[in-house]
Order: C-alpha cells, then sequence, then structure tokens
C-alpha cells in the first residue's frame, strides 16, 4: 500500500477500515541468503538496501523482541556530518545525503527536519578545533559555518551571554543538522524491506551460531534454527552478548547513555545546541518537548537505566547555557545501551569466521549514521567489499595502529 | 550507586572515577615474542560481560585509592569492593592473573 | 463571585481564610486548604484547557497529580510555569492563573478546527503524507505542524528563582502518608527507627482526608491528624509534605523534590524548592492508586470527571462537581461516590453499574440503572446529558466514572521490575524484583480496602525493622472496615463507527479507541510500537490514567489477554520535575567552581583581562593605559620579555610530588625517555605516552634528592595525569616503594624569562644561594629560600626559549612573590605577561602545547621519536611501534609562514599540495597554532604535515574555505626564534 495524502483521505472519509500492516508478520524460512541479526534501525536499513539497492533476495531480519526497540527508538533523534577525521566525515556525510532523500525513497515520512545544529566554542582553543573541523566538514561536501557571539546570539538570543562561568564566544553550524523522528526510521525501512521482500522476524531471538570449519552456515533461534550463506550480526547494546555465541571478543564496552524530554511547549528552540563547557545539547521537537542529553554515566551497564548524578550534571549545563529553561519540567528520563568502541568509532567489517560479519561499535553516534551503515553494510554482504566510504571501519585496526579517534581520548571506552 | 570503600565505609558513586575491567591489571611481559598482540588485547579487546564483573574505579574525590569493585552489569548489585593494591599483590603471590 | 459549588460539610479547608484568586482574568474566591482545581470546582468553572491535538475543550478529571487535561500556566512573567496541574496547585491568596494551548479565548478556540479534521489526522497520520513535494515539508508542513506543537509557553527569561540540593539519610523512608503510610510511620517511629515520610500532597492522609471511612472508631480525618501529632514529636522521624519521590536510584538511593514555596505569593528569596538524594536502607512503598476510566463516545466533555476526584472534592473540600450527578461504574467504589454526593446535597444521584446485578444497598433517593452503560454525551463546554446503552437520556451535569483502581506501581519499576496482573482486582500490582530494600503495602500493593492497607503498612513496616535489626513494638493495626471493592472489568462501549462519536483513551493527547485498534490493523502491536505509534501515554501525565485501559483495547484488538500484551517502562519521574530544581545552584557564575591563581589578586590590579583554562582564571594579557587592541599589549609583554625579562604566574601547571626508594625507577616506567640517572639538582624534559603509544603530557622533573623528585603537568593534563600515575604504582608495580601526592595548589609558580632574569632574581635570592650560570646551569633544580627566609624551589628551565628560571613558593606567599618580583623588575623594566603571550613565545621556540598535544599525535609526529627509549620498560613504548604509527609519509610538526607575509595564519587551516583541490583525499595535515610574532614580524604556525621535516621550504596551500581565508604558506623549521638553543645557557 503506497501512502500518500489522497490516501489518508480515502481512508478519513471510509473510516480509517481499510489500513494494511505496514509488514507482513512471516513464518521463518528454512535457509536464507541473508540473515540480518537485529531489527533495529542499521539492521532494517541493511535490509532494505541489500533488497532494493543491491538487488538481493532472500533476505531475513532476526528481532529478539519488537523492531525498533533498541537505539532507533530511544535516542535524541539528531543528525549531522559533522566529523572531523578523514576516516568519519566522508561517511557521515554520505548519510546525511542518504537522510536528504529518505522519505521519497522508502514512502515513508521519518520527518527529517534540517533545522540545524550550533556547536558553541568558549575558549580560543575550542575554536580552532571547530575551525578544523568545520573546514573538514567542506572540504568532504558538507556545509559548515563559524559564528562569533553576535552570530550565536542572533539565533538563539535567550542564551546565557552575560552571567556566564563559561561565555560562550561562538559557534560552529551546520545548517543541514537536524532532527528525525526516530521510530518512523525504524518503521519506514521495516516497511520498505518488507515491500522489497524482506522476512521481518519479530520475537526471533538468535542463540547460538553454527560455524563448522571456521565458516558459519546458520544461526540457532528461539524459533527454530535457521541456515544463511551470510550472516549480518547489527545488535547495537548487545555486540558482545551475541558475538560470545561466536567465540569472538570485541573491542567493545556496553555502557548506559541516558536521555530526557521535558513537557510539551510552545517551540522556542528552532535546532540543535550543544553546549561546549559541559555535557548538554537539547533540542524541541515537534511535539514541543525539549529533548536533551549529556554524557554517558561512564561504568559499563546493560541496565538501560542511569543514576542521579548525571542527570544534574545534564540539567546544570542546562541551567548555564539557558537559564530560562529552570521552569520547564523534566517528564521522563531513560537510558540506552551504547556499544562503546575503544576508539569512539564503529566497525563495519568481515570477521575471521567465514559468511560471518558484524557491524557495530557505534557509541551515541549511531542513529546519525543509520542509512550509510545500511547502506555500508549491505554493499559489503552484496559485494564483498567495504563500501568507499567505510574502509576503515575495521576490526583489527588497532592491531596496525590506525586509530579513528575523534576526540584524542585513546584506549579508554567510556572517554569516548 | 554506593561503594562500600574498604578504608571509608559507603561513598557516593560520583565521588569515584571509572576505569574499566580488572584485566588492566595483567600487564603484559614488554619482551615477549609476540609482545605487541599481548599488549593489543590487553588494551582493546573486552569481555564486557552482562552479569558480575570485576572492574577498576578510582576514589578521585576521596584518598585516591584505586579500588576492584565487583558489580552486576545488568542490574548495579554491587557485591564486593577490595583495594586493587591488595588483589595485585595477591595475585602476584599466587603467580595467578586477576 | 459566590462559590455557587460549595457546600456546608465538614471539610478540611479553612473558612476563616478566604482566598481571591484569578483564572483567566476572572476573579474568584477560594479558602485555605483548597487546590486551584477544588476552588474551580466550587465556582462551578468547568471548561479549563484544551486537548494536545484536536482542542477539544476538557474539564478537570482528577483529584491529583495524575491529572491529564486540566494544566494551567501559573504566575505571570518570568515567574510563569506551565503545564502545572490545577490538581497539585495549592491555592493562595493572589494566585493568577490561566489556561493553555488555544488561539482567541479558551471557549472559542481557533484551533478547534483540528477537531473537525479527526478523520485525517488519524494514528500514524503524518507517517503517510506531507512528502510530495520534498521541498514542502520543511517550509511548509513543519513549521505548521511546530507552530501547534507544545502546550504551555515558556516566558523566554532567566528563571528568578533559587534552588537548593541537599543529602538525607534514613532507615526507613516511607513513600506516601495515606493510611499505609501513617500506620507504617507509627510502627517505624515507635520502634525508634529513623523514618522519613513524604508525600507529595501538601496534606497527609492520603484517601483518609477524601472519603468518608473511621478507623479507632473516630473520623478518618481525625486519626490522620493524632498520627501526625504522634509522629510529629518524635525526634527520630522526619515529616516531609509537599515531597514527591520521583525516582528510584541504584542502592537504596531515592530523589526527592520539596516544593518549599510554591505554595505562598512570592519566595521571598527562598529556595523554591528542594531536590533531595534520599539514602535510604529499607523503603515502603505506600503511593496508593489511581482511578483508571472506561472508554465510551464523548467520555471527554467538561464535567466527566473521575468517581474518587468526585468524592474528594466533596468530601475534602465541600465542593460539589456537578448538581445533577450520574455515575458510571463497573464496581463498588461507584456506590460509594452516589452515597456521599447524596449526602452532600447534589440532586437526582443516579448510579448505571456495568454489571447485571450487585449486593450494593441503593442509597435513599438514587436511581440505579444495572447492566447499562454509557454510549454517549451532550455538551460542548460542559456536560449536558448522557445516553445509556438502553438509549435512555438522563440530564446530568457531571458524570462520576469509575472503572477500577490501578495501584501505583510506578516507583516499583524504575529498576526494570516488570508489574504482574492480578485477576481479583484487574489490575497490576508489583511484579518480581524490587529495587533493594523495597517493599510495597496498602493499595500501591493492591490491597484496596482500607482495613488491608492499615494492616499491610504495619506488617511491611515490622518485616523492614527486622530486616535492620530492630524490633517493633507488638500491637494491633489501627481498626477500620473492609469496604466492598468487587470488580467486574469493563473497558470500553465498543468500537464507535462514527469519527465524531470517538471514546477517549488518552485524555491530553487525543488517543481513541479507534486509534488503537487502527495501530493494531497496521501491525503496530506491541505495547511499545501501541505507544509510539499513537502517542498513547506520551504526555504530561505519562498516560497515569490511560495506559492500563489503551492496553485493555489492545489486548482485545489482539485477542490476547491483558498480561500477555504486557505493559509499557515506567520511567523516572514519578512527575514531572523542574530542570532547574535539578541543576540547583550551579548556574550562571557558579555552574563550576573557579580557581584563582595565586597572584589573581595582584593582576586584578593591574586591570588584567582574564580567560578560563578549565576552571582557573589566568591572566591572559595586562593592557596599559592607551593600548586600545589586544595585540598591542601581547606584543608588548612578548618584546620586553625578549629584550629584558617578563614574570608569568604559571602555578596552574600540575605539580606532583614523588618520593620513595623507588622514585626514579618509577619515573623511569612512567616516561618515554629515560630517566634512571637523573643527578640530584638536575630537572629533565620528559614526555608520557599512553599505554597506546600516543603522546599523553609531557613536562619536567626535577630531581631534588636521591628519593625525591618533583614532576609537572601541563594545565589541562594535571589530574588525569596524577590518576594515570596512581594506576601504575597501586594497579601496576603495588611493589615499588614510591608515593605520590598533588602539590599543584601547595606552590605558587612563576616563570622568570629574560635576558634580565637573573639579574632580577638576584635581588631576591638569600644571600647563601649562588644562582650563577655555573653553579647554576641551564636545567638545574635546587631548594633555595627568598626575601629573607621564604622556602622556595628554583627550577632553570624555559618555555619562552630565554634565558628563564621557574620559582616557587608556598601558595600563601604567591601574590607577595608577585609584586616583590615586579618591584624587583622594575629597575630592568620587567613586565608581567599573560597567557597568549606564553603563547606567542612558545610558539616562535616551537614547543608543543595543548593544540598539538591533542590525543592522536605520536612521539614520532611530535618530532620526538628518538626520544622513546626502546631499553626498558615503560607504560607505551610498545605500542608505540605499531605499523600505521610509523608510516613513512607519517605526520610531522613543523612551522608554516605566509608566503605574503601581510596576511595572517590561521589555526584549523587544512594543507593540501599546491596543485590539488581543497579537498578531503587530498588533506595532508593542518594547522595547529598560529601567532602574530612580534619578533618577526609576520604570522607563524605550528602545525602537522605528511613527511613535514622533509619538505622544509616547500610551498603548500593552506586551506580554510570556513574562514574564506585560504592562502599559500611556507613549510619552516619550527624553532623560529633562536634554534640552537642559546639563549637558554647563557
Amino acid at each position: 500500500m503506497r501512502y500518500s495524502a489522497l490516501r489518508v483521505l480515502k481512508e478519513g472519509l471510509t473510516g480509517n477500515k481499510g489500513w494494511k500492516p505496514a509488514w507482513r508478520d512471516p513464518e521463518p524460512q528454512k535457509n536464507y541468503d541473508f540473515i540480518i541479526v537485529g531489527g533495529g534501525g542499521h539492521g532494517l536499513a541493511t535490509a532494505y538496501y541489500l533488497a532494493k539497492t543491491f538487488g538481493q533476495s532472500k533476505i531475513a531480519v532476526l528481532e529478539k523482541g519488537w523492531i525498533g526497540g533498541g537505539n532507533v527508538g530511544r535516542n535524541t533523534t539528531i543528525i549531522r556530518s559533522n566529523y572531523m577525521l578523514p576516516e568519519n566525515q566522508p561517511f557521515y556525510e554520505f548519510s546525511m545525503q542518504l537522510w536528504e532523500g529518505l522519505e521519497q525513497e522508502f514512502n515513508y515520512n521519518a520527518m527529517v527536519s534540517q533545522r540545524g545544529i550550533l556547536n558553541l566554542f568558549h575558549s580560543d582553543n575550542q575554536r580552532d578545533a571547530f575551525i578544523r573541523r568545520g573546514n573538514a566538514m567542506i572540504m568532504s561536501g558538507a556545509d559548515a559555518v563559524l559564528l562569533d557571539q553576535d552570530g550565536v546570539r542572533g539565533m538563539y538570543p535567550f542564551l546565557d551571554f552575560d552571567n556566564a562561568r563559561f561565555p560562550i564566544k561562538g559557534g560552529l553550524v551546520q545548517p543541514r543538522g537536524g532532527t528525525v523522528r526516530h521510530d518512523a526510521v525504524a518503521w519506514g525501512y521495516a516497511r520498505g524491506a518488507d515491500r522489497n521482500g524482506v522476512d521481518i522476524l519479530q520475537n526471533c531471538e538468535v542463540t547460538g551460531f553454527q560455524i563448522s570449519d571456521g565458516v558459519c552456515t546458520g544461526v540457532e533461534t528461539s524459533r527454530g534454527p535457521i541456515g544463511a550463506k551470510k550472516v549480518a550480526v547489527c545488535v547495537a547494546g548487545s555486540s558482545s552478548r551475541v558475538m560470545a555465541k561466536a567465540d569472538m571478543r570485541l573491542p567493545i564496552e556496553s555502557h548506559v547513555l541516558q536521555a530526557f524530554v521535558s513537557e510539551g511547549l510552545k517551540p522556542v528552540l528552532s535546532g540543535v545546541v550543544t553546549f561546549g563547557a559541559g555535557h548538554f545539547y537539547v533540542s524541541q521537537s515537534d511535539k514541543g518537548g525539549l529533548v536533551f542529553g549529556g554524557d554517558i554515566d561512564g561504568y559499563n551497564s546493560y541496565a538501560q537505566r542511569g543514576n542521579l548524578p548525571v542527570v544534574e550534571d545534564v540539567c546544570e549545563g542546562g541551567m548555564a547555557l539557558m537559564p530560562m529553561i529552570g521552569r520547564a519540567r523534566l517528564l521522563r528520563m531513560w537510558g540506552g545501551i551504547m556499544d562503546m568502541s575503544l576508539d569512539g568509532s564503529p566497525f563495519i567489517d568481515k570477521t575471521h569466521i567465514g559468511g560471518l560479519y558484524f557491524n557495530g561499535g557505534w557509541c551515541y553516534g549511531g542513529f546519525k549514521a543509520t542509512p550509510a551503515s545500511g547502506y555500508c553494510y549491505a554493499h559489503l554482504l552484496a559485494t564483498g567489499e567495504p563500501h568507499e566510504v567505510a574502509t576503515s571501519f575495521r576490526l583489527d585496526r588497532f592491531l596496525n595502529g590506525h586509530m579513528i579517534d575523534e576526540k584524542g581520548q585513546g584506549a579508554q571506552a567510556n572517554l569516548h | 550507586m554506593i561503594i562500600d570503600h574498604p578504608l571509608l565505609g559507603p561513598r557516593d558513586a560520583a565521588e569515584f572515577v571509572y576505569l574499566g575491567d580488572t584485566a588492566l591489571l595483567n600487564r603484559p611481559d614488554w619482551q615477549a615474542d609476540d609482545a605487541q598482540r599481548q599488549f593489543h588485547d590487553y588494551l582493546y579487546m573486552r569481555e564486557n560481560p552482562a552479569g558480575e564483573m570485576r572492574e577498576l574505579w578510582y576514589h578521585e574525590r576521596g584518598d585516591r585509592s584505586w579500588l576492584v569493585i565487583t558489580r552486576n552489569t545488568l542490574t548495579h548489585e554491587i557485591t564486593k569492593v577490595e583495594l586493587a593494591r591488595d588483589v595485585v599483590r595477591a595475585a602476584q603471590k599466587g603467580r595467578t592473573t586477576v | 463571585m459566590s462559590q455557587s459549588h460549595r457546600f456546608d460539610g465538614k471539610g478540611l479547608i479553612d473558612r476563616q481564610r478566604p482566598l481571591t484568586f484569578t483564572f483567566n482574568g476572572d476573579t474568584y474566591q477560594g479558602y485555605e486548604g483548597d487546590t486551584l482545581a477544588s476552588a474551580l470546582v466550587a465556582n462551578g468553572v468547568k471548561l479549563v484547557g484544551r486537548s494536545f491535538k484536536y482542542h477539544r475543550p476538557r474539564g478537570i478529571l482528577t483529584s491529583g497529580s495524575e491529572e491529564p487535561n486540566a494544566l494551567v500556566t501559573l504566575r505571570k512573567g518570568a515567574y510563569a510555569e506551565p503545564n502545572t496541574r490545577a490538581t497539585s496547585i495549592e491555592l493562595f491568596d493572589g494566585l493568577d492563573a490561566t489556561s493553555q494551548n488555544h488561539i482567541g479565548p479558551l471557549k472559542h478556540d481557533l484551533l478547534a478546527v483540528n477537531d473537525l479534521m479527526a478523520p485525517f489526522f488519524s494514528a500514524g497520520f503524518y507517517y503517510k503524507t506531507f512528502m510530495w513535494p520534498a521541498a514542502f515539508w520543511e517550509k511548509l508542513y513543519e513549521p505548521m505542524i511546530r507552530r501547534a506543537a507544545g502546550l504551555g509557553k515558556l516566558s523566554l527569561q532567566e528563571d528568578p528563582d533559587c534552588y537548593a540540593k541537599g543529602f538525607l539519610h534514613c532507615d526507613v523512608l516511607i513513600i506516601g502518608a495515606g493510611p499505609s503510610g501513617l500506620a507504617a510511620a507509627l510502627t517505624a517511629g515507635r520502634a525508634g527507627a529513623k523514618v522519613i515520610l513524604a508525600d507529595e500532597d501538601f496534606r497527609f492522609g492520603g484517601r483518609l482526608t477524601m472519603e468518608t471511612f473511621g478507623v479507632d472508631d473516630m473520623p478518618g480525618a481525625d486519626w490522620v491528624a493524632k498520627a501526625i501529632d504522634e509522629l510529629g514529636s518524635m525526634p527520630n522521624v522526619r515529616l516531609m509534605p509537599r515531597t514527591t519521590i520521583y525516582g528510584v536510584f541504584d542502592n537504596g538511593i531515592f530523589g526527592a523534590l520539596e516544593r518549599k514555596t510554591d505554595h505562598l505569593a512570592s519566595s521571598d528569596g527562598k529556595p523554591r524548592q528542594v531536590l533531595w538524594r534520599v539514602y535510604s536502607k529499607q523503603s515502603i512503598l505506600c503511593a496508593g492508586a489511581t482511578e483508571r476510566s472506561m472508554a465510551f463516545a464523548n467520555n471527554d466533555r467538561p464535567g466527566i470527571m473521575m468517581a474518587g476526584a468526585v468524592r474528594a472534592y466533596a468530601n475534602r473540600f465541600d465542593a460539589l462537581a456537578g448538581k445533577q450527578v450520574a455515575v458510571l461504574t463497573n464496581n463498588d467504589d461507584g456506590w460509594r461516590t452516589a452515597h456521599d454526593l447524596s449526602v452532600a446535597g447534589a440532586r437526582n444521584v443516579s448510579i448505571i453499574d456495568t454489571r447485571p446485578s450487585t449486593d450494593n444497598v441503593t442509597p435513599a433517593g438514587v436511581d440505579v440503572f444495572h447492566g447499562k452503560h454509557v454510549v454517549n454525551t451532550r455538551g460542548r463546554h460542559g456536560l449536558t446529558s448522557i445516553t445509556l446503552s438502553n438509549q435512555q437520556v438522563l440530564n446530568a451535569d457531571c458524570l462520576a466514572v469509575t472503572g477500577g483502581w490501578n495501584p501505583n506501581v510506578h516507583l516499583t519499576c524504575h529498576q526494570r521490575s516488570r508489574p504482574k496482573w492480578r485477576e481479583d482486582i484487574a489490575s497490576f500490582v508489583p511484579g518480581a524484583g524490587l529495587p533493594i530494600g523495597m517493599r510495597v503495602a496498602g493499595a500501591a500493593n493492591g490491597a484496596l480496602t482500607l482495613a488491608k492497607a492499615l494492616q499491610e503498612g504495619q506488617e511491611h513496616a515490622t518485616t523492614a525493622l527486622a530486616y535492620l535489626g530492630i524490633q517493633a513494638k507488638s500491637g494491633p493495626a489501627p481498626r477500620a472496615e473492609d469496604e466492598a471493592c468487587e470488580i467486574s472489568p469493563f473497558w470500553h462501549t465498543g468500537e464507535t463507527t462514527s469519527a465524531y462519536k470517538r471514546a477517549w483513551v488518552d485524555l491530553q493527547n487525543d488517543v481513541t479507541v479507534k486509534d488503537v485498534f487502527q495501530s493494531h490493523m497496521e501491525g503496530f502491536r506491541s505495547v511499545e510500537h501501541l505507544k509510539r505509534y499513537t502517542t498513547l501515554g506520551m504526555a504530561t501525565d505519562q498516560g497515569k490514567t490511560a495506559n492500563i485501559l489503551g492496553l485493555a483495547v489492545m489486548a482485545e484488538a489482539s485477542g490476547k489477554t491483558i498480561p500477555e500484551t504486557g505493559t509499557t517502562i515506567f520511567r523516572p519521574p514519578y512527575t514531572p520535575v523542574p530542570i532547574g530544581a535539578f541543576a540547583g545552584s550551579s548556574r550562571g557564575k557558579e555552574f563550576r567552581p573557579t580557581r584563582n591563581t595565586p597572584s589573581h589578586q595582584w593582576a586584578q590590579e593591574q586591570g588584567a583581562v582574564f580567560t578560563e583554562v578549565g576552571n582557573w582564571l589566568r591572566a591572559q594579557w595586562y593592557p596599559k593605559p592607551g593600548e586600545t587592541h589586544w595585540r598591542e599589549s601581547v606584543d608588548r609583554e612578548v618584546l620586553q620579555t625578549r629584550a629584558s625579562v617578563g614574570v608569568c604566574d604559571v602555578t596552574t601547571l600540575g605539580k606532583i610530588d614523588v618520593q620513595g626508594r623507588d622514585a626514579a625507577a618509577f619515573l623511569n616506567k612512567i616516561y618515554a625517555n629515560a630517566f634512571g640517572k637523573l643527578a640530584v639538582g638536575k630537572v629533565r624534559y620528559g614526555l608520557m605516552l599512553r599505554e597506546d603509544g600516543v603522546a599523553m603530557d609531557d613536562g619536567t622533573a626535577a630531581r631534588f634528592t636521591d628519593t625525591h623528585f618533583v614532576v609537572t603537568t601541563t594545565t589541562a593534563n594535571a589530574v588525569t595525569v596524577f590518576r594515570h600515575m596512581e594506576f601504575c604504582r597501586q594497579c601496576l608495580w603495588p611493589d615499588m616503594d614510591v608515593h605520590l601526592i598533588s602539590t599543584t595548589e601547595q606552590w605558587a609558580q612563576f616563570a622568570v624569562a629574560g635576558p634580565n632574569a637573573r639579574k632580577l632574581l638576584q635581588k631576591l635570592v638569600d644571600e647563601d644561594t649562588n644562582i650563577s650560570n655555573e653553579a647554576f646551569p641551564f636545567m638545574a633544580c635546587g631548594e633555595i629560600s627568598v626575601c629573607d627566609g621564604t622556602p622556595a624551589r628554583l627550577f632553570r628551565i624555559s618555555f619562552s626559549g630565554e634565558l628563564a628560571y621557574e620559582i616557587a613558593v608556598p601558595t600563601r606567599f604567591g601574590n607577595s612573590l608577585m609584586e616583590a618580583l615586579m618591584a624587583a623588575g622594575e629597575e630592568f623594566d620587567a613586565v608581567a605577561y599573560g597567557t597568549e603571550a606564553l603563547s606567542v613565545m612558545r610558539i616562535e621556540k616551537g614547543h608543543a602545547a595543548g593544540n598539538e598535544l591533542c590525543g592522536t599525535t605520536t612521539a614520532r609526529d611530535l618530532g620526538l621519536g628518538r626520544m622513546v627509549s626502546k631499553k626498558k620498560d615503560c607504560i607505551g613504548n610498545t605500542m608505540s611501534e605499531r605499523a600505521d604509527m610509523n608510516r613513512e609519509d607519517g605526520f610531522a610538526l613543523v612551522g608554516f609562514k605566509p608566503v605574503d607575509e601581510e596576511q595572517a595564519l590561521s589555526a584549523g587551516a587544512h594543507f593540501v599540495s599546491k596543485e590539488s583541490d581543497a579537498v578531503m583525499a587530498n588533506d595532508e595535515g593542518w594547522m595547529t597554532s598560529v601567532c602574530y610574532s612580534p619578533n618577526l614580524g609576520y604570522s607563524i604556525g605550528l602545525g602537522f604535515i605528511k613527511n613535514g621535516d622533509t619538505r622544509i621550504g616547500e610551498t603548500v596551500c593552506a586551506a580554510n574555505p570556513l574562514q574564506g581565508r585560504t592562502l599559500d604558506v611556507e613549510i619552516v623549521s619550527p624553532h623560529f626564534i633562536d634554534p640552537e638553543g642559546e639563549r637558554l645557557r647563557v
């Protein structure tokens, strides 16, 4: 069923009784060419591009619970391509370009909204680093604008310019940055994949891999064994647990990142703003809630909930940046599990086991990467070669010393 | 979270800084033939368990002790707290890894 | 205006204290003890707000914090507080509230037109449209949607109130001061345990204040008053009304918000609210239960209320929700409503019970309709009539609805415990895996009668005490009747066909029964999908009155049971908490502590311009009268230092005292370069690597005795280097005899640099100290005294490239030493220099600083590759040998100057070769630091470029499209001044 204004009109006039399920609920087949383990944003996008763009068939997405229930359903919805390093920035810019055509591509309004992202700086050193970053953005085809304090004031006059502990000196803007309705990304890809023949199998937990002679030939699941030519794991928040079933250890730690939303308020904040002197970033959703977050809690966790020190730290940042939000109320806080890699950058790679692939380690930056991650993973699965913007996301990069460390924090996962 | 410091008693976890898996106590021999591989595994590869985990915390806003804490990553329940120094010394005596 | 709906009752309002307030500009009267909601009810005000999506007229639904409808903006101007629940606002004199989310008057909201469009705004409609043409989404559709978004408005002014934070410790935290909470508190308090009893209401007692039950042969309210008196007299019990326990965190930590001045006309400079962190050993959740509704056509009209709320307004506030009241019920509670209202004087009370028959006794003068339900209602701005399932129409201005009670399990689920279904009360009750130390008593535990609630409160307190090793005093639980609470689930009246005859589930977000069915039809069947697709339960009330109903409808649609359908996850906070309260006093200038350097006072007196360096404030430059641009000051400071002598406060650099028999061996493992053989009285430059082989920090180590070193770090890394060294000491080499202590704040340190540095210092050091070049050569150090006996440490080290010293004295003498240095330097025209001049001189000298030591650069990149010893075990040397970190075309730190010397370089420019396009594929490195060199008369810079050390003299392009300042630069040696280092040694 194709979605359009006309369809909405027609259904509205006939009692909204004709809508069809957005995706089928098929029984698992015995064998597939491709099994994607994990029905999150990246897994569904991978299946979608594999079927639609790379023309593959016999594809299944296996999801332990309900699709879109992981980090794609619990993030702060920001998209941007404002990275610094040559291994990263072209990839994220590719992702941004895919976002820009996404709705027409998969006929689903995920509300990609490019209202701009502003990163504030508060010192000369931060400014220098942002100039380096801004130039890297422009040189990889992205957009970037450097603002001085007056420029920032013009955009957001209600920030604290006069009484701040760390005065705002300026900011780096990416006008094409913005937000996307996160759940709709999972649903749009799921529906698109389904329409291209992909079987989406919910409540189908992978309990083991069938591996013989160093080659993976399928998976054991809660709905029985399923054979596959290629098995592609894509399970943010569970990467180590799942890959342990193939006896693999990863350069990944799992940490909890909290996020927050306020009660609905009339719009005051058009784009995304990140504070440069504390851990705080914020945007306002189309429903009016201030959606904000900060740093990870900092200790290994699979608990999907955080603790008070970080909650207070984030709100302190918020009040330092925009003291007019003091009387707005925090409505809900939640936690997502971030697979933090040891240099802060992700993996899209083969493993040493034949037919077994791995995509993960996105830290807290996975959402914005969803389209490109899916596209590049599908490219790797379909062609056997990494996509040109994702050649460095290798599992062996620490062995040869080719780290991709945007923050310069070294081998400590919770600092990235 | 509350960490029951072996010397100072219960303390709010906010006083501490987290490092991670106690595997970081087992620093490889720099003269081993495969020293680079060993250091690679030591520095980068993680068990990352869902369940009980032994990990290093530093009492930065306190007495500056490094602690080995046994904590469940699913429930955050802390079941044991030791001084890292004691753990390492005991291990070195028994010539085992920690 | 008269209080048309107030009657003479036994309510808990103080008629001696009338209060005046305004709502939407109209003035009304209420009494002390009222909430805004009860005062509005008493004044017969029905219409109080508009729903989110369709702007349907909405009235007060509940009497508690679960309220989805009656949201107002409280107060004015900078004090305006949007989305405040009228049911939780304590009335005060002069209160001013306005309704929200409408254009034009509340009664004639222009956006109500949305309601007519409802057929096209069904669940998920926006995902299916607004896609063509593509550009219209951002230009037209989304701005339209955003304009309609949200409920209340922020003032856009700084929050003028202040907030405080505090920490509390207790044996037993009791959450909720209703019957079970009071019984628990009495038991625990009498046993001597340290108890905190908290309740979100300003009046303790819970449902006892809202019902007509008796306890221990006295009226419930009297029993409550007596209990509070007794508890109040116990020094071990802390009573906290107006306090919401909003969240459960690890290891018995609870978050609590106490409202201190919200019930007053003005906060008067006192903290408005206090955010407490409560550390408890045991906790008893006595949070009661929330009544749920039923779904039937047009069940959202003002005047349709929860039955328990109707009773609360009557019994606690002497206010009648209507004069002609119908009660719709599926349980025995509804009968009590009818009874209480009849007593209160409502006319024509009727009961519509969905059950075919019950054992209840019909109250006098009440009509009963068994086995019927409501199928429609009328009255746009206030209920006028209802239509029963037998098509009988009853006139009514109030319909009291009860679909049963949901235990408030919210807090039990904050650590991912899932509630379990109890068929007999048709509700979820707390499940397994409660937060450690938590027990649940009373209605929150599914014990829905008063006698059971009192009994459970006492029992759970006794168990909690036993767990703490405290013996509870024995005695019977307070006596009360076990009132009837039979229920037969009834959720909704069937899927309605007409789009305009909708049955509402979530009243704030406008989710209907039909939306739930459609969600199911489209495959959004998991309860999380349902929530996300329809927005059920995502409003400011988080679905407290809606979620279970929505779940029941979904269960029906999918042919599953309710427990099979599951529940969404409860997350903190229990009710919304102001962001300002979470921030407390950490805002404005107090956002983070400020560290002043020892010479801060002197610098202030000189009119220095300060800059933030981490939490430090450092003098950036010292403008002189007549200087109009910062460059004038900085150029002068640099030139004067290089020409004569300059002084700079460098206290912020980290200092670590290293002592012990193995101190030298320890440093030899910490630093990448050799340290074993450093002589006493000498300083050495030291480079620290991280274990991954990347440069971590650099500084110096001075050896004062065999067993005593002083290590310096950069300002930025002072804390992390110390932490790292403690890790090495305690965790890697615990048997080394070495001890560390940070002395950054114990010693004030000043750089004295320039050709006259020695002459200046000579005037201050005490007589026995010889600092001649021979006695105290470059890289010497010593413990000396200055200014007649003040202990000092002297280091002959140089960051500026000049003949230079760093001199340290105990911090309390820092400001005086600065004054003494400047006084002694007067004859040399000594100058104080700030961080800008410091930076200029280090760039002129080619020293790396923060911009170069950025966490990704190696010793090799920095040109220090040869320093890394291959002959010893030290942190980082093994991993620094990895292939990719030793590539032939790796980065090298070199200097840059503009080809056109009139041009200024810019940090952050990327290097590409002259022939190439400025695109990432051709990227060869970046400019890290730049400055104008007053000595050279042009702009200079440092930067990393591939193979830089072999390309001296080459011209490349420094691309800076961001600032539109791309220019040609020449690669030069990074040592712009005195490349041989002769000045250091004179």
